[in-house]
Formats: structure tokens, C-alpha cells, sequence
């Protein structure tokens, strides 16, 4: 049975699987946020899925991931000003802007799924698998460091690349890449 | 990154002395900190403390077109360049769906296994140095010299080679490639020889080395090990084997795995991936001979590369580990979203367990033969 159709069987029936992609033959799941432990509890654990091996973890910020190149860079040129005319393009909820992603390795089949939670800008906290995988431990920090989003059960949640009261988190999509500084564009309270 | 080390590390014990190591130290490789509390010499706890060369890369990527950022992952892993193209250049081409030719695919095995030839000798020959025996490492240094000659010639640059297109490569392997891998493969095997003699029964050599930071094969896996690192401990995995890519799965090859997972088994490991390399390059040189000249290097691509939307991975056995690039495209010219998953990375954050009970002396043998190198780990 090929791996989807296995993902879906195990976790399809507790309501585990939002949604199921596949590029290029790279498979992924997006799972709910509250349940992201108990996911890979079953990703490991189930003989049929067997995915003992965690590769790498990291975010990715959904800003304008749709839009034109143009306009965010306009929007920068202008600095705050521009921020408040910002088109009310989007309509309906639009999708939560963060998604952190594990990509997950069976070594017995050389299969390998991409995990993924959606972040909302409101709730910025997930479950830190280093219960799991020790491999979790420093991407888990950098994501932290980069986008600022919190692993709760993290031992050691501190910044890793950047220094500790560096004042903003640098992969955002929204922070500039010229300047004289960032927090004269952004401010951000954690 | 603390500026005061003792300020936010609880390291108060009367007993301890906290050493700061690094960033910049002649035994570092490259700007890698350490803060470790000692008792005596031996070490109670040691705090990896990286970003020194933290360059933004992922975020560089993010405003490049998908070419210009091939030259950015030279700056990686600048022991072995090469495979760090090729593995960006395969998680583009796997985006595209683009068919890379069997020529071009044979020109990359050849001289990706030239890279790992030559980073294995750096880190065997920087191993050895860290240790106290420096003898070994002009012998590999002046062998990997030879390699970086074929490499300049080959596109100009020694380190930095930008090796490669999206689509294949290029250019053709020089007429007299030949000439020179013949001359070069006697005396990589017999520079080889001569350090396997002067290290491996070597008594300091074994006293040094066997024990040292030893790891199990569990412990190694949960914490994300992979390539010469993970083998030593025992685990057979090698990406060029499981998952195979660029026609590896025509050439013979063996996998040395060790069994302790100890400083010795990495450096034995990483002396037999040489032989074997070569045997690689052999073999594909072989195949390569046997295409007719006139093959295509260079798979049908268009000039502004404009991948369609979505998101892949896509891994390879480079020197160090499973070296994987995580590419999202939103269908513009430039990624959206580049991540590096780099091999050292994962191995440094273990180094706390890795050193703790060991000397401080130790901790140097640890991180040289985990070939850590800064600019991949920073990125």
C-alpha cells in the first residue's frame, strides 16, 4: 500500500489529517497544531508507518506568498505610511501565516513525509518534540530565533544564531532587507 | 550568543572552572564557542554557543533568482563546495520535474567523489594535527592540492567552485581528464597508506582516539546523526545506497560501518570512503568514456527559471551527512523559501553529551572528527 493511502488509514480516522499534498512525489500532511505530539507518537510508533528518524524541522512564513513580487517591495520604499492602505484583498479567513514543518524519515523503507502545523500570528506556540527526537533541539531554537514562534516543553528555548537581545526575527517575510534598522519598522512584543 | 557567559549560565560551583572556548582559537574550526565548566580537566558540561558566521543565507536566497544562488552555496561547506551545488541544483531540478542527462549526471558522481576524497582528507589531516601528529597531514594536504588543481582547472576556482547548472552542468570533463586521474589515484591511495601507517596502530594514536566521545547507534540516530558519524556507530545508511540519485545505483561500492561510534571508528570509516570513492570515480569514468561526445550536458531549461508552485526536498550524501535543500516556489523568479538542512548541524548540537566526561584535549579530537565546519552550521 502505497505511503498516503497507510498516513490516511492511521491517522485519517481520529481526525488527524487536515489536509494531504504531494509535490513532485514529496508527500505531506498538515496536521492540527494541539495534536502534533500525539501525530508523530503514531508516525513512530505504528509498525506500518515506522518513521523513526527526524531530518529536520523548520518554518516558513505564508506572507504574500500569492501576491506579486512588486507590491511588498513598494510597501518597504514608503515604510509605515504605506502600511495603512494596505488593499483588504483577502477575503474570507485567510490561512494562518506560519507553518512549521518536520520532515520525517523511515530508515527501514527509505520513505520520507513532510509534517506540517499552520501558526496563526495570535497563537505562536506549538509542542516542542524534543520529548521525542533530540534532533528537535536546535531547529526547534532557531525557528524561535527567526520567526518567534515559542515550543512549549522546549529545555532551552534561547536564541541560536542571532544574539540574545537581537530585537527582531530575521525570516520574516516582513522584515526589510535594507535599512538602517529594524525596529524602527517593527515592532514586536515578545 | 552571550556576551558574559557566567551571567546567564548557572555555572557557580566552587569546584568548577568555566573555560571559554573559542569563537576565534587556533584549534576552532572556523568560529565555533564553546563554553565548558571543568573539574580539573575534565569536562562537566560544555555549551555549543554557535552564530559567529551566521550570514543570512536562507534569507539571502529569498531575493536571488534561482541561478545567482548557486555561488551562495559555495559559502557553505567550503571543504567540499561541490556537492552543496549539486544538492541545491537537484532540489530546483526536482521542483521543475527536469530530467538531468546521464552525461551530466556522471560529470557530478565524478566530481562529487573528488570533493569527498577531498574533504575526508582535511578532516583526517586537521584530526591529526588537533592531536599532535602532523606529519599525515602534508601528505593528504599536498594529495588534496592535486584535487583542487583539476577542480581550477576545471572552472577556475579552487574552493568556491560553482559547479554546475540548474539542468546539468556546464561544461565537458577537460580532454586530458584522464591523464591526470591516473596520475592523481596512485598517489591519493599511496598518501593514504602512508597516513594509515603512521596512525591506525599508531599506540598515542589509538590511545587518543579509541573511547573518545564514543556514541551509540540510538543515541546517534535520535539526535539526528547521518554520513560518516552515523556509521561509525554501527548504523549502514548512506543516501547513495537508499536513496540513490545521479546513477549511483550503477556503480559497486562498499559501506564501512564501524561499531562504537568513537573518534577511531570516524576516522577509520572516512579512510575506507576514499578507497571507495575512487573505486566510484572509476567506474563512472568508465561510463562516462562510453557516451558519445556530442551527449547533452544540459537538460532543456528555460533562462529565467520560473519553477511551478510547491515545495520539495531533496537530499544527498554529501562528505559530512544527509545535505538537503528544502526549496518553496510561489511560481515568481525567485524561491520563496530556501532551507539548508546541513549534516554538521545536527551533530554539534549532540556535543554536549558527546564531550561531557571526557578531557579538554578531547572535546578538540571530538569536533575535528565531527568535522564541524562554521559556515554550513551558520549558514
Amino acid at each position: 500500500m502505497d505511503l498516503k493511502k497507510r498516513v490516511e488509514q492511521y491517522l485519517g480516522p481520529e481526525g488527524l489529517v487536515v489536509a494531504m499534498t504531494e509535490c513532485q512525489g514529496d508527500l505531506s500532511a498538515e496536521v492540527p497544531k494541539k495534536n502534533i505530539l500525539d501525530v508523530m507518537h503514531l508516525l513512530r510508533d505504528t509498525p506500518d508507518l515506522g518513521f523513526n528518524f527526524l531530518s529536520d524541522v523548520f518554518g516558513v512564513d505564508n506572507l504574500d506568498l500569492n501576491k506579486p513580487k512588486k507590491k511588498p517591495k513598494k510597501k518597504t520604499e514608503e515604510g509605515e505610511g504605506a502600511e495603512a492602505e494596505e488593499e483588504p484583498k483577502e477575503k474570507g479567513p485567510s490561512p494562518p501565516r506560519y507553518e512549521v514543518v518536520y520532515l520525517l524519515l523511515c530508515l527501514e523503507r527509505n520513505e520520507r513525509l513532510q509534517v506540517k502545523v499552520r501558526v496563526a500570528e495570535d497563537d505562536m506556540e506549538v509542542d516542542s518534540l524534543y520529548p521525542i527526537w533530540k534532533a528537535s533541539d536546535w531547529p526547534e531554537r532557531e525557528i524561535f530565533d527567526m520567526f518567534g514562534i515559542r515550543f512549549k516543553g522546549h529545555p532551552n528555548l534561547k536564541r541560536l544564531l542571532m544574539w540574545d537581545d537581537f530585537p527582531a526575527h530575521p525570516l520574516r517575510k516582513d522584515y526589510p532587507l535594507e535599512g538602517q534598522g529594524e525596529e524602527r519598522h517593527l515592532v514586536y512584543d515578545d | 550568543m552571550n556576551q558574559n557567559p557566567t551571567s546567564q549560565t548557572s555555572y557557580e560551583s566552587d569546584n568548577y572552572v568555566t573555560i571559554n572556548i573559542g569563537p576565534s582559537h587556533p584549534s576552532m574550526h572556523g568560529t565555533l564557542r564553546i563554553i565548558t565548566m571543568t573539574d580539573g580537566e575534565t569536562i562537566v558540561k560544555a555549551e555549543p554557543d554557535i552564530g559567529y558566521l551566521h550570514r543570512g543565507v536562507e534569507k539571502l536566497g529569498e531575493s536571488l533568482t534561482y541561478h545567482q544562488f548557486i555561488p551562495i552555496t559555495d559559502r557553505l561547506n567550503y571543504c567540499s563546495a561541490i556537492p552543496n551545488n549539486v544538492s541545491y541544483e537537484m532540489a530546483v531540478e526536482k521542483l521543475m520535474g527536469v530530467e538531468v542527462p546521464e552525461k551530466a549526471q556522471l560529470i557530478r558522481v565524478i566530481m562529487m567523489e573528488l570533493a569527498r576524497i577531498a574533504d575526508h582528507q582535511v578532516c583526517i589531516g586537521i584530526l591529526g594535527v588537533d592531536l599532535g601528529a602532523f606529519t599525515p597531514f602534508f601528505y593528504l594536504i599536498i594529495q588534496r592540492e592535486e584535487i583542487y588543481e583539476i577542480f581550477e582547472w576545471f572552472n577556475g576556482a579552487r574552493l568556491t567552485n560553482t559547479f554546475g547548472r540548474i539542468g546539468g552542468v556546464d561544461a565537458d570533463l577537460p580532454d586530458d581528464f584522464e591523464e591526470r586521474w591516473e596520475e592523481l589515484k596512485p598517489n591519493v591511495r599511496k598518501a593514504n597508506d602512508e597516513t594509515e601507517k603512521l596512525l591506525t596502530h599508531n599506540r598515542i594514536w589509538m590511545d587518543r582516539t579509541i573511547g573518545i566521545s564514543a556514541f551509540s547507534a540510538e543515541d546517534a540516530l535520535n539526535r539526528g546523526f547521518t554520513g560518516p558519524c552515523l556509521r561509525a556507530c554501527g548504523v549502514k545508511r548512506d543516501l547513495r545506497i537508499d536513496e540513490p540519485y545521479c546513477m549511483y545505483d550503477k556503480f559497486k561500492f562498499e559501506v564501512p560501518v564501524g561499531k562504537n561510534g568513537d573518534v577511531f571508528d570516524r576516522y577509520i570509516v572516512r579512510m575506507i570512503e576514499m578507497e571507495e570513492s575512487l573505486k566510484i570515480i572509476d567506474q563512472a569514468y568508465k561510463l562516462y568514456k562510453e557516451m558519445p561526445s556530442d551527449a547533452p550536458l544540459m537538460a532543456r531549461v528555460p533562462k529565467v527559471i520560473k519553477p511551478p508552485a510547491g515545495e520539495v526536498y531533496s537530499a544527498l550524501e554529501s562528505p559530512n551527512g544527509e545535505l538537503g535543500f528544502f526549496v518553496k516556489s510561489n511560481g515568481s523568479a525567485n524561491p520563496y523559501r530556501i532551507r539548508i538542512r546541513p549534516p554538521c548541524y545536527m551533530m554539534f548540537q549532540a556535543l554536549p553529551e558527546l564531550v561531557k566526561g571526557e578531557m579538554v584535549a578531547d572535546l578538540i579530537a571530538c569536533i575535528s572528527s565531527l568535522n564541524i565546519i562554521a559556515g554550513e552550521l551558520d549558514r
